[in-house]
């Protein structure tokens, strides 16, 4: 029984409700949410080193021990997920106090974006399979709101879509859990490894465990399920386009790693098989429709797809060295793709526009802004040495290894497309000499400046993204030794069980 | 008994995916509504009928007297419910505003995030509607 477990879910609720508190207050507000996100940020590294340090982490919460009661679990999985949510969160929180208005303050942001929060870390850390339920809905209630909160008419247009799709995921989600539970008699994600074995219609569980890809692959936008994502993701301020990017979609790809590595291993040539499938179409659909838009947040929307498919390709192989890959790219993707809407709100924000077509000459009226896209855009893209480089060389390799060339193959070319995407933007915002001032003024007053509360988180970001590239060792060994745990399910189980 | 249950979820899920699939946001709000039963029915026929007496321990004793019933689906569903609850009043809402702004409950006339590329740029307005009405009518 441990309260390092604990506070990685507890804090951001605190820091909530004390927001929420002074909701009248907008500057003691930011006061609050900064030193809180540094708090979460902390209190995420302490169960870090625990973990790194100590292997697996567990807690039964209230004393009743699993797999009666609920167990909070950290593996080398969830720690390395909470903690780019703790990064996240404090880049955000900074980035608001340039980018959100007083308006919006008093309306209640700061405690939807720590609910949102505590919700991601919760579902990074629960071993139920009914609380992990709790938390998407708590983590989706929070986007609801963070992505309607101007009341824009955009808003509410991509926010009707977002909930309703987004409903009938969670509806497939718990009518899976009912009937998973029908079969097995048990919640906990460990006593399940186990009691899925003993099932013996194993058609039955398979079209279980298909109900549950289609939930998370609509959550983690995958193909054919993404349409929702580019339509909403480009509506609110740009901060809330980053967090949702950066997490969202990846709480998906997370509860897909974990159900697929620990509890429906039954028939793996089938499953994983599917999920190979979708991870390659997914990749290429949002590639190519990245491509055939012209707003920069629209390309990054699509982007995020594109990537998705990456990490479930990684989750598909199914061996050692592509679950590392997936982790890595977990970890490089959420940083980046964050990274890059921060960006596209801060050119906003100088030239007044997330049109391609009302950008430009952003790169001779502000070079360091151009550098910290330059690290970002190409890291995406995958080019050595920065980040995103490594993740698609595990991923590649893990492919050949398997003997899938074609998933290596198309790992190559997506890669390819996704630097013509980025290139387009570069043109377009960056090297493009700048539109008509006339034009570019009609839209949210361009201030024609970048706001050191924006600079500092994104190259804080830019700056992990460039330490990742360089050093890559210490993060890659980190997700080896997840791919290791995700690959030998029984540490789990014992951890949690208590090796009976 | 667990049969007829099977038939009737199925009925109110079949009907509340033709609901939800209509495009009108009043019809998806009366959907979700009767999903959202059928998967409480679903999990409560999940954890098996019985005829026994109610899960409940006696004094001086740590676990129940002979077979009860399953009391974790009535907590699940308890649970499920009230989250349902909570979200059903956040759509309800959220519909209501998005009438009041955008003028419409069809989401197929939403084009204010994505407009069309050959289309009136914002893609709201009456003209806008019948222009697509027309082309529907063309395409059919």
């Amino acid at each position: 029984m441990s309260p390092v477990l604990v506070l990685p879910i507890v804090l951001p609720f605190a820091v909530a409700a004390a927001t929420l508190w002074f909701r009248d207050d907008p500057r003691r507000q930011n006061r609050m949410a900064i030193l809180g996100s540094l708090l979460h940020l902390a209190a995420c590294s302490l169960l870090f080193i625990r973990v790194v340090r100590g292997g697996m982490q567990t807690m039964q919460v209230g004393g009743w021990e699993a797999p009666f009661g609920i167990t909070l679990a950290a593996d080398h999985l969830s720690v390395v997920m909470i903690m780019v949510t703790a990064v996240l969160g404090l880049a955000v929180t900074i980035y608001s106090r340039a980018e959100i208005d007083e308006e919006l303050l008093r309306s209640g942001y700061h405690p939807l974006l720590y609910i949102l929060l505590g919700g991601v870390c919760g579902a990074f850390l629960t071993g139920d399979l009914f609380n992990l339920y709790v938390w998407f809905e708590v983590m989706l209630m929070a986007s609801f709101g963070l992505l309607v909160l101007g009341r824009e008419k955009r808003q509410f247009d991509g926010g009707v879509k977002y909930v309703m799709i987004n409903l009938f995921a969670t509806l497939l989600f718990i009518a899976g859990v009912g009937l998973l539970y029908g079969m097995t008699g048990t919640l906990n994600l460990a006593d399940l490894h186990l009691a899925v074995q003993e099932v013996d219609n194993q058609a039955l569980l398979a079209a279980v465990a298909a109900i549950f890809m289609t939930a998370f692959g609509i959550k983690a936008g995958l193909f054919p399920l993404f349409f929702w994502l580019p339509a909403s993701y480009h509506t609110p301020p740009a901060a809330v386009s980053a967090i949702l990017a950066g997490l969202l979609t990846k709480v998906g790809v997370y509860a897909l790693i974990r159900l697929f590595s620990l509890v429906f291993i039954f028939d793996v040539a089938y499953t994983h098989g599917l999920l190979l499938v979708a991870g390659v179409i997914t990749m290429f659909t949002g590639v190519l429709g990245a491509a055939a838009n012209n707003e920069f947040r629209r390309i990054l929307s699509v982007h995020i797809i594109s990537q998705v498919g990456y990490m479930v390709l990684g989750l598909a192989l199914f061996t050692p060295l592509a679950l590392a890959g997936a982790v890595f790219y977990l970890l490089h993707n959420m940083i980046v793709k964050a990274n890059l809407f921060l960006i596209s709100g801060l050119s906003a924000r100088i030239s007044g526009s997330f049109e391609l077509k009302k950008l430009g000459g952003l790169y001779r009226d502000h070079r360091y802004v151009a550098l910290l896209f330059f690290i970002s855009a190409f890291s995406l893209a995958g080019f050595p040495p920065l980040s995103g480089f490594w993740a698609k060389l595990l991923l590649v390799r893990a492919g050949l290894e398997t003997g899938a060339y074609w998933a290596a193959a198309a790992a190559v070319v997506v890669g390819l497309l996704t630097t013509y995407s980025m290139t387009k933007i570069w043109g377009e915002a960056f090297w493009k000499p700048s539109p008509e001032r006339s034009e570019s003024s009609e839209g949210k007053d361009p201030t024609g400046k970048p706001d050191m509360w924006m600079l500092l988180p994104i190259s804080g970001l830019a700056g992990l993204t460039l330490i990742i590239g360089l050093v890559p060792g210490p993060f890659l060994e980190v997700a080896e030794r997840a791919a290791h745990e995700l690959t030998h399910p029984q540490i789990y189980v014992n951890a949690v069980l208590g090796g009976k | 008994m667990e049969t007829a249950l099977a038939f009737i979820i199925g009925i109110i899920a079949a009907a509340s995916i033709y609901l939800m699939l209509s495009g009108n946001l009043i019809r998806f709000i009366f959907g979700l509504v009767l999903a959202t039963n059928a998967v409480n029915l679903l999990i409560f026929v999940s954890g098996r009928l019985s005829r026994t007496r109610p899960p409940q321990i006696p004094e001086g004793s740590a676990v129940p007297a002979g077979p009860v019933a399953n009391a974790l689906p009535q907590a699940l569903i308890l649970t499920a419910l009230v989250i349902g609850f909570a979200l059903l009043s956040f759509v309800f809402i959220l519909f209501y505003r998005t009438y009041q702004s955008l003028g419409t409950v069809d989401t197929e006339s939403m084009r204010v995030a994505e407009p069309r590329e050959d289309g009136p740029e914002d893609g709201e307005g009456p003209e806008a509607d019948r222009e697509e009405k027309a082309r529907g009518e063309e395409a059919e």
